[in-house]
């Protein structure tokens, strides 16, 4: 369970958030909202890049602000970023390699933990080889392996979903929808595909101009008037 | 999956049968062609070095150094120093002044490492012409006392050059003991490069916002790769010392850091065989060009540069990359002639 408080960001004169209160319960929990909402500030804060001017974000009882930004990864933090991060020069097996060996994670199962993230996500590919040589789908699900090995406890996806066709959007869909269960993570999904953040997420919050204007079961939130409005822009007439 | 596993492990033989061939021609049948060229393909080796350290920080960590050529002369400096305060053995010598030239880069990587680009390359280059002026100040040790250890009047009859190892007096077996190093070397980045910190520095180029929610310790890793450049700077440093015995001043110049940099990215800043490949341009080639072909040896500055442009432009990847390329296109056009011809002759 992540619980958001009052967070607030101000970069000068711009408000990104401004004292969203949140609480993602646990499994897949969509964060949605038009562009320039906020979505992406929020992830950066839970990153650590950026520091709120206010608020606390407590993570499974843990005051995430006041832990180490490279220490959020070994408390198991992990995340995608909006452009693609996995590394061209190197395998498939050393990409997923390469968040193990930082993740905390002691012992000798290294091979067999990264070789199962791998499997975990569908990728045929063999794991030796390179990642510059693989498709775009196949970069993209690299990209979400590398995000739930080493035992992550929070998982944040920022668009996984951008710029696929829509039958490889639907393997990405069942994967982000098994990661709780096979991992135990809280997953939290950023992206504008609504039959994605439908399938996957059972309560979302939607941010428009840095407020949360909604939250709740998934279901309830797109119906809400509020976040239709926000979505088609219009102004409030009545 | 089996046959791709068995396919890559006919790759990787392959690879071990094409060092050992090479390590093969390199130790028994260049130092058969003459003596200048033993002396020169033994430059060639120790050069190669010190491009690899050159070569991993730019091409697996992002690194622009231009000091590498100020460590080399560091470590020259500290061997010679060392030849005359105490008796080591070689590979102690080698060591040693490798962790002191190791311990300096990290002194000058500290502060300079937060830097990166064009910042880095000009902090270093700054770094490598501080370090020139010393050296034009203090010269290299001639047997003389205190910290410098140098004399007006150097005994000349007592002057000692700096000690080859006992095993390799003589220059072609001084040769080889530089090539088996010289593999050692390579094989330390090789196993870097394979292993958890040649991921991480992979990570750390890509993208360090990406790296840091990686957990990856950004500062820890970019000395670790200035602390191997430096020690491999000074192993090469020492060898050379010992291949000149006594080195002069006027041998090492501030913008040699720029032509060795040049010559590392021709040859290939994301291959291992890159570094050999720049040993040999920066080495070879002026040799060549000098004292085989009695050409004007600045030429080669001219032929840098063109091979510069010719590389950044169509081969990123340098001649490491491009040369296997070149052979299997060059393969697949003799191929598809013979077949041309034997279908012609069946018909």
């Amino acid at each position: 369970m992540i619980e958001v408080e009052d967070l607030t960001v101000r970069f000068s004169g711009v408000t990104p958030i401004d004292g969203m209160s949140v609480t993602f319960p646990g499994g897949t929990c969509g964060l949605i909202g038009p562009n320039g909402a906020g979505k992406t500030t929020f992830f950066n804060v839970l990153s650590g890049f950026v520091k709120p001017a206010a608020g606390s974000i407590r993570a499974f009882g843990e005051d995430l602000l006041r832990m180490a930004d490279y220490k959020r990864a070994r408390w198991g933090l992990r995340r995608t970023f909006q452009t693609e991060q996995a590394i061209e020069q190197l395998s498939v097996f050393d990409n997923v390699a390469m968040i193990y060996e930082h993740s905390g994670v002691k012992g000798r199962g290294k091979r067999a933990e990264v070789e199962a993230a791998i499997d975990f996500v569908g990728l045929e590919t063999p794991s030796r080889a390179r990642v510059g040589g693989l498709g775009a789908r196949e970069r993209r699900l690299v990209e979400v392996a590398r995000a739930v090995v080493g035992r992550p406890r929070v998982v944040l996806l920022d668009e996984p979903a951008a710029g696929l066709p829509e039958e490889e959007t639907e393997h990405l869909r069942r994967v982000i929808q098994a990661i709780p269960g096979q991992f135990g993570a809280l997953v939290v999904l950023v992206d504008h595909d609504m039959s994605l953040v439908q399938a996957c997420c059972e309560t979302t919050a939607v941010l428009d101009f840095g407020k949360l204007i909604a939250s709740g079961p998934t279901p309830e939130v797109l119906r809400d008037e509020n976040v239709i409005r926000a979505y088609l822009g219009t102004e409030d007439v009545g | 999956m089996t046959r791709s596993a068995r396919a890559l492990d006919r790759a990787t033989i392959i690879r071990i049968v094409v060092i050992a061939v090479f390590l093969a021609i390199a130790l028994f049948v260049l130092p058969t062609i003459g003596a200048d060229w033993t002396t020169t393909f033994t430059s060639v080796a120790i050069y190669s070095v010190i491009t690899l350290g050159l070569g991993l920080l730019y091409g697996r960590v992002g690194l622009i150094s231009l000091g590498q050529v100020a460590l080399l002369v560091i470590g020259v400096w500290t061997a010679t120093r060392l030849n005359f305060a105490v008796h080591l053995p070689f590979p102690v010598l080698l060591l040693v002044t490798g962790a002191i030239t190791c311990v300096v880069g990290v002194l000058i990587g500290l502060p300079a490492i937060r830097l990166s680009g064009l910042y880095l390359a000009l902090i270093t280059l700054m770094a490598a012409g501080a370090v020139n002026v010393v050296l034009v100040a203090i010269n290299f040790p001639n047997g003389g006392g205190g910290f410098t250890g140098r004399t007006d009047t150097p005994d000349l009859s007592g002057l000692q050059p700096v000690r080859r190892p006992a095993i390799a007096e003589g220059d072609t077996a001084y040769y080889r003991y530089v090539v088996v190093v010289a593999a050692v070397i390579f094989l330390v980045a090789l196993l870097h490069v394979r292993g958890k910190p040649g991921r991480a520095w992979a990570a750390i180029r890509e993208s360090e916002p990406a790296a840091l929610a990686a957990g990856v310790n950004i500062v820890l890793y970019k000395m670790w790769a200035f602390a191997l450049a430096s020690f491999m700077a000074g192993v090469a440093g020492a060898m050379l010392a010992a291949q000149v015995g006594q080195p002069t001043a006027q041998s090492f110049q501030t913008q040699d850091s720029l032509t060795l940099l040049a010559t590392t990215l021709i040859g290939g800043i994301y291959s291992l065989w890159g570094a050999v490949v720049a040993g040999c341009f920066s080495q070879l080639l002026p040799f060549l060009f000098q004292v085989q072909w009695g050409i004007n040896p600045n030429f080669v500055l001219i032929l840098f540069g063109a091979g510069l442009l010719q590389v950044l432009l169509t081969a990123p990847g340098g001649l490491a990359q491009q040369f296997p390329k070149d052979m299997a296109n060059l393969a697949r056009l003799i191929r598809r002639g013979l077949g041309k011809v034997v279908g012609r002759g069946a018909a």
